[in-house]
């Protein structure tokens, strides 16, 4: 399939503006012109009305002052630059169009850069994307309410993910200023609100000097361990007047230490570890970098402890023999010490729930865990607990509650571990060490075996996906920026040897994440010289598709393949199980899932939607033979900077 | 989604019986039957299985055990009662899944022994 390439020649478009220009105005002066119906002329074009003019443009008259002296929104883009921030994703929007016009002029678009985004859901995931692959947080501007909402989803997202962004919302707060109709929709006594149930923090700054204390304040709070997204109320006001002193200044940043657990409930904690006898480390979302990874693997190898790897974050090679997330459920079944490092859900990880409508429908709740296990956490979680929304899980009794930041901790505990080995536990660590040795080539083997089969199989099986996609980009430096709802394939897969390899998902499972998220990460890994490849499901595709614009408009290179399955498989089994219950068969329309949980008939045609925004692309490819060769055409695509997007159209799951 | 049926519907070509098994089948209807009732979903369209259910192939269990599972599952798989899903479409199923050829040992796949 021939590749598509749109880049606009500016040149160009602008004559075919004007063209489109002349067009109208030989309308004007077209010589048939329409009558009344009471047979009197009318003009050829009718002017729009005045109240027209202002739901288009926003103001009914031009009433701002011309300005004197630097706008405030200067001495803010000074703000900002003083900390660094590579980019500012953002769909444009009145209410901060003078901060706006400082970062393209003042600023000179440069640190940060102005990045344009088609729905703010998508630059909210792009911040949350670009983070988690460098480390580094970035920043999106909205309208402070209509543009907030539309980014609701995605900030919670990040909240549950526990991932820094800083949120900018435009608000003209004074009524008595503010321009009528349009922007008065547009603003909020305290748009805050629509957030704060899943912000660390968020301030409406009444002045030039108040927003820098609270940007800085902001960043702090956002970049302390439990991390998480901030916002601050930019009022349009002090946007747009002059730089109230000559006297104004930028706080100091200092980067926070992040909360250590403490030291007490460590030695405790490594006492329990030297002695146990099948002791079993299950973590989440632990490891922040590489360093978090390397300390998890120095205590898992002191004591030859197994490592399962929930996979929010790449905690755990999985190439290293201690790393048993495949076997990790009897694991745990059998353990005597379960410590459970930044568990996301400790509730779910010792007990199980099974949906068969029992207990009044509700299923039954099973524990899975020997009656005497010691159940030990560290979690920084406890210091970013809100009410409402339920982030936090279900409340689960343990014998050690450690509160602070899981990866601060560990080194801590590897030297109270060393300190506590007794000399004659060696040999039962090493047996140990040579048991899950077996054990992990087991797992490889079977998971290989299984891959097997249906390899050959139309629609293609997410194992073959997997396989074919880490074959093509193995040999380079990789990230892989989501993996989709695959069957966990990519994990059992390719060799993730790195934090980068691999990013974790969405935190809050919110639809339309994969995609944006997927753009911001390779963005951050573009200038860090990988490439960044994401299994994207369909469903998630759809929430918003337009952030493929942004990533054929800003040169980002990315490279998705589709895990087309065509349908909402999450929910197929929940209709099914209704239908079953119930002694109903499940209608599927004209579909092969239950109505509601299709996406086909028709078919979206992924590739000619990529390709309508600029992104190369291939596709609908069924067969398993056409992957190999299609997704080599892609990496070079994307290894020469630009997107790339596979439609490949898979097995469910 | 007719040429995908077409496609499954091929390579249960051949296999119109169960063989071995205690209930004869017929596995080309077996195979229609088994994207109709959305076994599909969660084992896949050729039993491979996933996050969401277990691989059926190669080797299923006894047609008895497969269908007292159908029937009275107490686990994540809600049951199929005869109202939902007919003895003979049961019957039909299993056949299709026992004619699903095994899968080639993983060594001699270059993907996967890498």
């Amino acid at each position: 399939m021939k590749a598509s390439q749109t880049k606009v020649d500016r040149r160009k478009f602008l004559a075919g503006v004007a063209v489109a220009g002349a067009t109208a105005a030989s309308v004007k002066n077209a010589k048939a012109s329409p009558t009344s119906a009471d047979g009197g002329r009318l003009p050829a074009v009718l002017p729009p009305t005045a109240h027209q003019i202002a739901i288009e443009t926003g103001a009914l008259n031009d009433t701002s002052a011309k300005s004197h002296g630097r706008p405030g929104s200067d001495f803010m883009v000074d703000v900002i630059k003083s900390l660094n921030i590579d980019y500012v994703y953002s769909n444009p929007a009145s209410s901060f169009r003078g901060l706006h016009e400082s970062l393209i002029n003042y600023g000179k678009n440069t640190m940060p850069e102005f990045i344009t985004c088609v729905h703010e859901e998508s630059s909210v995931a792009m911040c949350h994307g670009f983070f988690k692959a460098t480390g580094k947080p970035q920043m999106m501007l909205c309208h402070g309410t209509v543009g907030l909402m539309h980014a609701t989803m995605a900030v919670y997202n990040a909240w549950a993910d526990r991932v820094p962004l800083m949120l900018i919302g435009g608000n003209d707060l004074d009524a008595a200023k503010r321009p009528p109709g349009v922007p008065t929709y547009h603003s909020a006594q305290d748009i805050g609100v629509i957030v704060r149930d899943y912000t660390k923090w968020d301030d409406t700054p009444v002045s030039q000097q108040h927003f820098a204390l609270s940007f800085v304040r902001a960043y702090k709070a956002m970049m302390t361990p439990p991390y998480g997204p901030v916002l601050i109320s930019l009022d349009a006001g002090i946007q747009q007047t002059p730089i109230e002193s000559p006297n104004l200044t930028i706080p100091k940043y200092t980067p926070p230490s992040p909360p250590q657990a403490d030291m007490a409930a460590l030695a405790e904690t490594a006492k329990i570890l030297v002695n146990a006898e099948n002791p079993v480390i299950v973590v989440t979302r632990m490891a922040r970098n590489q360093e978090g990874v390397d300390n998890l693997v120095k205590l898992a190898e002191l004591l030859q402890v197994p490592v399962v790897d929930q996979a929010g974050r790449m905690n755990f090679p999985n190439t290293h023999y201690l790393n048993q997330s495949q076997g990790g459920q009897s694991l745990i079944r059998n353990a005597d010490v379960i410590l459970g490092i930044e568990v996301s859900d400790f509730w779910n990880t010792i007990n199980q729930w099974i949906d068969n409508g029992e207990n009044h429908g509700h299923g039954l709740q099973e524990r899975r865990i020997k009656p005497n296990a010691k159940l030990i956490t560290i979690s920084g979680v406890d210091l970013l607990t809100k009410s409402n929304l339920q982030d936090f899980q279900r409340f689960t009794p343990v014998d050690i509650a450690m509160t602070g930041d899981g990866q601060t901790s560990l080194p801590a505990l590897i030297e109270l571990v060393k300190q506590a080995m007794p000399a004659d536990k060696k040999a039962a660590y090493e047996k140990r060490g040579e048991a899950m040795k077996k054990a992990w080539q087991q797992s490889r083997d079977r998971t290989r075996q299984q891959a097997a089969l249906g390899w050959d199989a139309s629609p293609i099986s997410t194992a073959r996906l997997a396989a074919e996609v880490y074959n093509a980009v193995k040999d380079h430096d990789w990230c892989l920026t989501q993996s989709a709802s695959t069957s966990g394939w990519p994990h059992r897969i390719f060799k993730m040897d790195k934090h980068y390899r691999h990013i974790g998902s969405s935190g809050a499972s919110g639809l339309g994440y994969g995609l944006s998220a997927s753009i911001g990460a390779a963005h951050g890994n573009k200038a860090l010289g990988r490439l960044s490849v994401s299994i994207q499901g369909d469903g998630d595709f759809m929430y918003v598709p337009g952030a493929l614009w942004t990533a054929a408009h800003h040169d980002i290179p990315l490279l998705t393949v589709m895990h087309n399955n065509r349908g909402y498989h999450q929910e197929v089994m929940h209709l099914q199980r209704l239908s079953n219950r119930r002694n109903r068969v499940a209608n599927l329309g004209k579909t092969v899932g239950p109505v509601g949980t299709s996406i086909e008939s028709p078919n979206i045609d992924y590739a000619a939607l990529a390709k309508s925004m600029g992104v190369w692309s291939m596709g609908p490819i069924s067969d398993p033979k056409e992957l190999g060769p299609a997704l080599k055409k892609a990496v070079e695509v994307v290894k020469s900077g630009q997107p790339a997007l596979l439609d490949t159209v898979t097995q469910p799951r | 989604m007719k040429s995908l049926l077409c496609n499954l519907a091929m390579a249960a070509v051949g296999a119109s019986l169960a063989a071995g098994s205690a209930v004869a089948g017929d596995a080309q209807k077996g195979n229609v039957a088994y994207v109709k009732n959305g076994c599909f979903q969660c084992h896949g369209f050729v039993g491979q299985g996933g996050a969401a259910g277990p691989k059926l192939t190669p080797q299923p269990m006894p047609y008895e055990a497969f269908a007292g599972f159908v029937r009275t599952t107490n686990r994540q798989m809600p049951p199929y009662s005869e109202q939902i899903l007919s003895n003979e479409d049961l019957a039909d199923i299993y056949a299709y899944v026992e004619s699903i050829p095994p899968p080639p040992d993983y060594k001699s796949i270059p993907l996967l022994s890498q």
